[in-house]
């Protein structure tokens, strides 16, 4: 039964998530692009495109100084969006499925650095969620969907830290388990604020644009 | 549902495009645009914080155009928009916001906050939810030419005593100059001084320029409030002047949301691309200081520091003009922290200073500006926007402040050079 149930999800399971991922989120960004925007008919002082790249880049930094729960949110986000991508893309087990599905990979990261960053990705998620259950404006912010995509975005990276230590259950489970995780986050992420792992660059390059069209650079 | 609701939410749903649908796919309530704002960190309360300023936008757009709010009005688990809740967030749309522009520039996944209250504004304003003084402004705006009613009598009381302190001629309604001149209903009202600084500094620099008796009140109430079509014929005053006069260059005032209106909204607002040039007076007078037709002699030794009108700097690129500008009289002129593109506003652009019921909050929330200025110990804060002066002014008196405003303009006409005809004495 469980390995059926491995089977499953490493196969038709993974085909079905990743279709759905790409189609909706596909159409998720589509559709955004497809509400269009008027033209602006003033005379431009400066360019769109250089002004919408730049902030496309330069938005990852803040610059703006911020107060305690502001550096706080900037520090701990920052930790959680590298530890993911790091354990995402430099663990040999995930760049063995990369080169299997795209015929090309790249060498992975020793064992120590992929658990550090886990870990501090881990810890960097439940700081993030206690802060958003005691900051005051996070709290009054936040509804459902910021409580569903924390969790979404949580269980991968737990999971997958368990199965690399092999903690609490058998190791197909775990594996079972943790790809299951990784299918639901696909799934539902077109359809959630997760979307703005791509639209991020879309409200960047328009915020840019504005700028760079006044020749305001910021 | 009511006419008036039916009419707001249609028209919010109407102003969702592609950036604002992009911004709202994005927003993660990271909760930082809340740093930016002065509204909350001179308050901490929590409702300030700019994305939330937004809520009843960001429903609509959840609900017409997201799978998930579909799914959400299926289950039964929306929350429509109601009339309460655009009573409810009128004070937050238009009393804590100075469309400022800062929390635009934090947010981490690039929102341009600022462009989407300007928005929500039009849907604020076709539900009926705007605040009385702002409608007073724009019916007064629309009626009698100009927010605080003034008329084309007193330009031409003000324009009189302006000629007998210079000597000069101020230009009026003629055709064919190289440049029309617009002024702020404050700068007629509260500081006329400019009309002689401006007939003066273009007499030196040979500037040929004209005022417009159709067309020289700038301050757009309708850009404030967030109707179009009331910021279209105001704006389309000064261009229909500027085209009967055949004038290259429409010269903004020293008012902010005058010269986004003017420089940036106009064109679109008129629906076509304007025939002439619009400069702002300080990017002008950075111009001809640059070409050497603008000369001035003497300093002031006073320390002295500059406050960046939000418009003028962050939404709308001027930034080393005024500077250029002060480094030629101003020998102790110091920096606030945080000045050019991330100046903490007046507490007063907007529309805010135009609306009664934002005055306590506008008044406490000066603090922020309090404390840029402490930092710098300045004698004299130097301003190009007549409504930040004003701002300015009452935020001194009220925290007895003894520092003088100035505008930035006069304080060039008062050093230019010897050769300058109709210097003052």
């Amino acid at each position: 039964m469980e390995q059926e149930m491995l089977l499953w999800v490493r196969g038709t399971g993974l085909q079905i998530a990743t279709a759905v991922f790409v189609i909706g989120m596909v159409y998720r960004m589509l559709h955004i692009f497809m509400l269009g925007r008027k033209k602006s008919l003033a005379e431009a002082r400066g360019s769109e495109w250089s002004g919408g790249f730049r902030t496309m880049w330069k938005r990852s930094f803040v610059t703006t100084k911020l107060s305690a729960r502001g550096n706080f949110t900037v520090i701990a986000g920052l930790i959680f969006h590298l530890g993911f991508f790091v354990t995402f893309l430099f663990l040999s087990q995930h760049i063995d499925l990369i080169r299997a599905v795209l015929g090309f990979g790249w060498p992975a990261m020793p064992r120590g650095v992929i658990d550090i960053a886990a870990v501090l990705s881990i810890g960097a998620m439940i700081a993030l969620l206690v802060h958003r259950f005691i900051d005051p404006v996070k709290r009054m912010l936040s509804d459902f969907q910021d409580y569903l995509t924390w969790t979404l975005s949580f269980l991968p990276l737990l999971t997958g830290f368990m199965l690399l230590r092999e903690i609490g259950f058998e190791y197909i489970t775990l594996l079972t388990l943790h790809i299951a995780s990784v299918e639901l986050l696909l799934v539902i992420a077109p359809f959630t604020k997760l979307a703005h792992m791509f639209s991020t660059f879309i409200a960047r390059w328009y915020n840019g644009a504005v700028n760079g069209f006044k020749g305001i650079e910021i | 549902m009511t006419i008036s609701l039916q009419n707001g939410i249609n028209t919010l749903i109407g102003q969702i495009d592609a950036p604002i649908a992009s911004f709202f796919s994005s927003c993660v309530h990271c909760g930082l645009c809340a740093d930016a704002c002065l509204f909350y960190t001179e308050t901490l309360d929590p409702k300030y914080t700019p994305i939330h300023k937004l809520e009843p936008m960001r429903r609509l757009w959840q609900q017409e155009y997201t799978f998930w709010g579909k799914l959400m009005q299926k289950v039964g688990l929306s929350k429509p928009v109601t009339d309460e809740d655009l009573a409810e967030w009128e004070p937050l749309v238009y009393d804590s916001c100075t469309l400022c522009g800062r929390c635009s520039m934090v947010c981490p996944v690039g929102n341009d906050i600022v462009y989407m209250v300007r928005k929500m504004r039009e849907g604020m304003v076709a539900s009926g939810h705007a605040p009385e003084g702002l409608k007073g402004a724009t019916q007064r705006a629309i009626e009698l030419g100009s927010p605080m009613g003034l008329n084309i009598n007193t330009l031409n009381a003000q324009i009189k005593h302006a000629e007998k302190d210079t000597g000069l001629t101020v230009p009026m309604d003629v055709e064919g100059a190289d440049y029309m001149m617009v002024l702020s209903s404050a700068e007629i009202a509260d500081y006329p001084e400019i009309i002689g600084a401006v007939t003066r500094i273009f007499k030196q620099a040979n500037v040929s320029w004209t005022l417009a008796s159709d067309g020289f009140e700038g301050t757009n109430s309708g850009i404030q409030i967030g109707s179009s079509d009331l910021a279209a014929e105001i704006v389309g005053r000064i261009v229909h002047a500027a085209e009967r006069l055949k004038v290259k260059f429409v010269i903004s005032p020293e008012c902010g949301h005058a010269f986004t209106a003017l420089r940036w909204e106009g064109p679109n607002l008129i629906g076509r691309p304007y025939p002439f040039k619009v400069i702002h007076i300080i990017e002008l007078l950075d111009e001809l200081r640059s070409s050497g037709r603008l000369k001035t002699e003497g300093v002031d030794e006073t320390r002295m520091t500059f406050h960046d009108p939000c418009q003028m700097v962050r939404r709308g690129g001027v930034v080393e003009q005024p500077r250029n500008l002060m480094h030629m009289v101003a020998p102790n002129f110091v920096e606030m922290p945080d000045a050019g593109v991330q100046n903490w506003c007046c507490g007063g652009g907007g529309g805010v200073s135009a609306n009664h019921r934002a005055e306590p909050l506008r008044v406490k929330v000066f603090s922020r500006k309090k404390e840029q200025l402490d930092a710098v110990n300045a004698k004299t804060i130097v301003t190009s926007c007549s409504n930040c002066r004003t701002m300015l002014l009452d935020g001194l008196e009220n925290h007895h402040m003894d520092t003088e405003v100035i505008g930035l303009t006069e304080l060039i006409a008062e050093h230019l050079a010897d050769n300058a005809e109709g210097k003052a004495s």
